[in-house]
């Protein structure tokens, strides 16, 4: 047995956040299963004290970078900024769900077992270095995923998310399967810069064969991102599931399949960056038209709020065709203040929908500012950033965005991509309008303010919104370090 | 940190200070933080009273972002002077008008209010094409709450619309700013001109148009210029008096101040090139403006489509390129600010009264209110360009500017003079002389002590800046020249681009 086979401790240091994720999710299902009924309550703590704990051994394992197990991993910044980013959605759902978990009756170990889990995956594939290991994190973080979506097995709706985002789910990510497999038998690795050694050297594997695996790959990816023509599972999945699960799933793996998408595309194909970009260039317009003129349309909001995650996929997708160190560093910093800002508007709609969900309508919204001013301004502050108002995050990723996109010359997409987001803000106003200026309904229950750890989740939010937006410079500047060349 | 740091910030913090006074107290606090950034901004003229500086004054220059390179740059010119101050002014009059109009959710409103004045001054003072880009975006928020939560019936289609509107001519101008800064490698507006003007950055003609067009747009739908002005008179009918108020005093400037500041200088060719089609649309907004304003039953309307025709002045004046031109557009703005926010107030007032906004509402209103139908008569004489008040000064510059330039245009142009004068007194006919039918004399009670407040200063504007015009002008004029310098010598260096239109001929 070779010496190098036995990892070493530095090795084993680099995937110290996922497998604190991991002890963590293994120990909440002990815990489930030992503690009695009401002392269930510990179980969220813990699951926020496993979350920092990651996010702690993320930053220490990136003071030690550099790639482990035979370069299935690597730490580098860019692993680092996803790592983090990815805990903090997690750690924001917990804050987000516990109270809505109790009031549904549904307070169990394995609902945080499996977010610890969903997000160890997509831990995992901001760290991976290699496709397979990008599959087993995909795997994992979607298959936890697909049992939040249904989580509450008594709701129809529930279910009915489950199951689609499975079927479909899973025949993505066999597509991405067979993509890796063709790649691995044109060019005989799996290894992302493997992979560009011999796509950039001489005597290069047919364009024909590479090709047919990367869009085999990007139908993976594009299901993940919800990219068009991949998207149709997404308004039905955030809609059927449970509302602070919506929040998780359009933040946390979206940023994971963004970074591996990334990496995959900028690392190993960039060589033939070139041949893909018009693809992507289509791809991207394509995502947000589709994300933003089906969203005027909705009347629920977390309708609404699915497509416009498409349409913000779409955005970074813009990022993603400017192929270039900014572009990169623009998508990493426009999915940071996205997660924030999409996070909070699915919290508020936590907040208003109350038991069983019962007003997920966007008329439910109506005289949100009077009854509670509070929420209704946290709400704005992230309808603001989702149209792009300056001094929100959102503005300052669609800025940097459409500037990489200028860098590249990509002049007609980013005139489209603006003036798409012209259209965005009508259907974000229409909330606002509905909040500020109609009256709510004599006949409408009353809305209770909301509980400490929800209100703790929207005003953190909230503030890494602003924060983004006022001082974007202190993530931007380690984006820019981070990206990927 | 420099006097105007603190203009600046003072509307910030007073809106943050606003979110937190009890609700009974907040009219009175908006009131007393308008008139203290009122105070503080007197001190801008300091530089300006008795010698007439280049260049910026007041200016502080410190890095927000840095990569990239965003910096807080801001500054005062005889430009940006005189419609700092107009805000600033007009702020607590707003404040004054809405006394007793708002009744609900007032807490909000005043904090809006002052919220959007710090928006207008920053677009008025940022030397940051980035910041004015901020700044822009950020007046647009509160004036959208303004509109659609305080406003009449079909408030919230017009909140919307005006959002919108706006919305896509600025993202055109975001591509623009970016594509600028990705060529210059600086959002600074001084560096960028010396820029130009050095031939360090020299833009192929096809890119400056597009550049030209990106920002042009933007601001055309803010003045607005005809064709894109339908945002205007729902937004105008349907904001509570305050809203229309700052609308038309300021917001519009917003448009016509960046084609001045931006526009012509940075895209100086372009500017040339286009100059013949945006005197076309100009004057046709002049025209159509007016005449429509005509047939309006409604006052607010009629106004509305009056700053239409009357931006159309300021247009063609910006876009004659000589210095009176210049001038009479910059004063025209002023004065529009003055005399249009003034016409809301009354209409304001009006309505206050009598819950009608329909000219048919009123008739005979001068037996029962004859001090407010002596306001309104001044206020009508110095809109329609009476000599010895405001207007006339500027309308006067404006087409002895463009005769200059181009006499058919002047030709066409002075035809809006006329039709001003049409429409306004026909309104002042209709509405203040007759026989007062019972419900006026019932409800049209003359003006209250508040409502004098309010009005006063700007009456005594009108004046002031009918006869002493040289307390304003040699500020604006020194700012004017230079543009029209910078424009001038930019075109030189770029001689060999194939000639524009030809637009100076009678030079």
């Amino acid at each position: 047995m070779p010496d190098s086979f036995m990892p070493t401790s530095a090795e084993y240091f680099r995937i110290l956040p996922e497998i604190v994720l991991t002890i963590a999710g293994t120990l909440i299902m002990f815990l489930a299963a030992l503690l009695k009924e009401r002392q269930k309550g510990i179980l969220a703590p813990i699951t926020l004290v496993g979350f920092a704990a990651a996010m702690a051994a993320s930053v220490a394992a990136y003071t030690d970078p550099g790639t482990a197990f035979h370069d299935m991993i690597v730490v580098d910044g860019f692993t680092t900024f996803f790592r983090v980013l990815v805990m903090s959605v997690g750690f924001l759902a917990v804050l987000a769900s516990s109270a809505y978990l109790r009031r549904e009756n549904a307070e169990a170990g394995e609902f945080f077992a499996l977010l610890l889990f969903s997000v160890t995956g997509q831990s995992l594939m901001a760290a991976s270095n290699e496709l397979i290991m990008i599959f087993i994190g995909l795997e994992i973080s979607s298959i936890a995923s697909y049992i939040l979506a249904g989580y509450l097995r008594d709701d129809k709706r529930n279910n009915e998310a489950a199951l689609k985002y499975f079927l479909l789910g899973s025949f993505a990510t066999a597509f991405l399967l067979y993509g890796i497999a063709w790649i691995y038998g044109t060019t005989g690795s799996a290894n992302l810069t493997e992979i560009r050694r011999v796509l950039a050297g001489g005597g290069a594997p047919s364009l024909t064969l590479v090709g047919g695996a990367a869009a085999l790959m990007f139908v993976g990816f594009g299901f993940k991102i919800s990219a068009a023509p991949f998207q149709v599972w997404a308004p039905d999945v955030y809609q059927g599931a449970p509302a602070p699960v919506s929040a998780f799933l359009s933040v946390g793996p979206k940023a994971a399949a963004f970074a591996a998408l990334l990496r995959t595309y900028l690392i190993a194909f960039g060589p033939v960056a070139k041949d893909w970009a018009p693809f992507l260039w289509a791809c991207a317009l394509a995502t947000m038209i589709i994300g933003n003129f089906a969203a005027i349309q909705q009347s629920n909001i977390k309708r609404l709020l699915a497509y416009s995650s498409i349409a913000h996929a779409g955005y970074i997708l813009v990022a993603v065709t400017a192929d270039s160190e900014i572009g990169s560093a623009a998508a990493m910093f426009y999915l940071a203040a996205y997660a924030f800002t999409n996070f909070g508007a699915f919290a508020v709609v936590t907040y208003v929908a109350r038991k069983r969900e019962q007003y997920t309508s966007i008329d439910d919204f109506a005289g949100l500012a009077e009854r509670q001013p509070a929420m209704a301004a946290m709400l704005t502050i992230f309808l603001l950033s989702l149209i792009g108002v300056p001094l929100t995050g959102g503005f300052f990723g669609k800025f940097y965005i459409f500037k990489a996109a200028l860098d590249s010359n990509l002049v007609w997409l980013t005139v489209l991509g603006l003036l798409n987001s012209a259209v965005a803000a009508y259907y974000y106003l229409r909330v606002l309008v509905v909040m500020y200026m109609k009256p709510a309904e004599a006949s409408a229950e009353t809305l209770p303010p909301a509980g400490a750890a929800l209100t703790v989740a929207v005003y953190g939010s909230a503030i890494a919104t602003l924060f983004l937006g006022i001082f974007p410079s202190f993530v931007l500047n380690f984006a820019s370090k981070a990206a990927l060349k | 940190m420099t006097l105007l740091d603190v203009v600046l910030f003072l509307p910030l913090a007073g809106f943050l200070l606003l979110l937190f006074v009890p609700k009974t107290a907040s009219r009175a606090g908006a009131l007393i933080v308008s008139l203290l950034i009122f105070a503080v901004s007197l001190g801008l003229v300091g530089p300006y009273w008795f010698a007439n500086p280049q260049g910026y004054a007041f200016s502080t220059n410190i890095s927000w972002i840095e990569s990239p390179a965003i910096r807080y740059h801001v500054g005062i010119d005889g430009l940006s002077l005189w419609l700092v101050l107009l805000t600033t002014l007009l702020t607590p009059i707003a404040v004054l008008v809405s006394w007793k109009y708002i009744d609900h959710r007032a807490k909000e409103f005043y904090a809006f209010l002052i919220l959007l004045e710090f928006g207008l001054i920053g677009v008025f003072v940022s030397i940051d094409l980035f910041l004015f880009y901020v700044f822009w975006e950020i007046s647009l928020v509160p004036m959208y709450f303004l509109i659609g939560i305080w406003g009449h019936e079909r408030r919230i289609y017009a909140a919307v619309k005006f959002f919108l509107y706006t919305m896509a001519g600025s993202m055109l101008m975001l591509a623009g700013i970016i594509y600028l800064y990705n060529r210059a490698g600086s959002f600074d507006y001084v560096d960028i001109l010396s820029q130009i003007q050095s031939g360090r950055l020299v833009l192929d003609a096809r890119a400056e148009l597009l550049l030209f067009l990106a920002f042009f747009a933007s601001f055309a739908i803010k003045v607005p210029l005809f064709p894109l002005h339908t945002w205007l008179p729902d937004a105008h009918v349907e904001a509570p008096t305050a809203g229309s108020v700052m609308l038309a005093s300021v917001m519009l400037k917003m448009g016509t101040y960046g084609l001045l500041r931006y526009c012509l200088p940075l895209f100086p060719n372009a500017a040339h090139q286009s100059a013949p089609w945006v005197a076309a649309l100009a004057i046709t907004g002049i025209i159509y403006g007016a005449l429509v304003a005509m047939v309006q039953p409604n006052m607010k309307k009629l106004v509305a489509y009056s700053s239409v025709s009357h931006l159309g002045f300021v247009v063609l004046g910006i876009f004659s390129f000589t210095q009176q031109g210049l001038d009479g557009a910059v004063y025209q703005m002023l004065n529009h600010g003055v005399s249009t926010g003034a016409l809301f107030m009354l209409v304001g007032y009006m309505y206050e009264r009598r819950h009608s906004l329909e000219i048919a509402a009123y008739g005979g209103v001068a037996t029962p209110a004859p001090q407010l139908a002596t306001v309104f008569l001044i206020t009508t004489l110095a809109s329609v360009g009476l000599p010895m008040l405001n207007n006339f000064v500027g309308e006067y510059l404006v087409l002895q500017g463009t005769a200059a330039t181009n006499f058919t245009w002047t030709a066409f142009a002075a035809l809006g003079v006329i039709l001003s004068a049409c429409y306004m007194l026909w309104l002042y006919q209709r509405a203040f002389f007759g026989k007062a039918s019972e419900s006026v004399t019932h409800h049209m009670y003359d003006l209250t002590p508040r409502e004098w407040a309010a009005i006063v200063p700007l009456l005594a504007l009108m004046v002031w800046m009918g006869t002493f015009t040289q307390t304003f002008i040699p500020a604006i004029s020194t700012q004017n020249a230079r543009i029209l310098q910078v424009s001038r010598e930019s075109r030189i260096e770029r001689a060999s681009i194939p000639a524009p239109v030809e637009v100076s001929r009678a030079r």
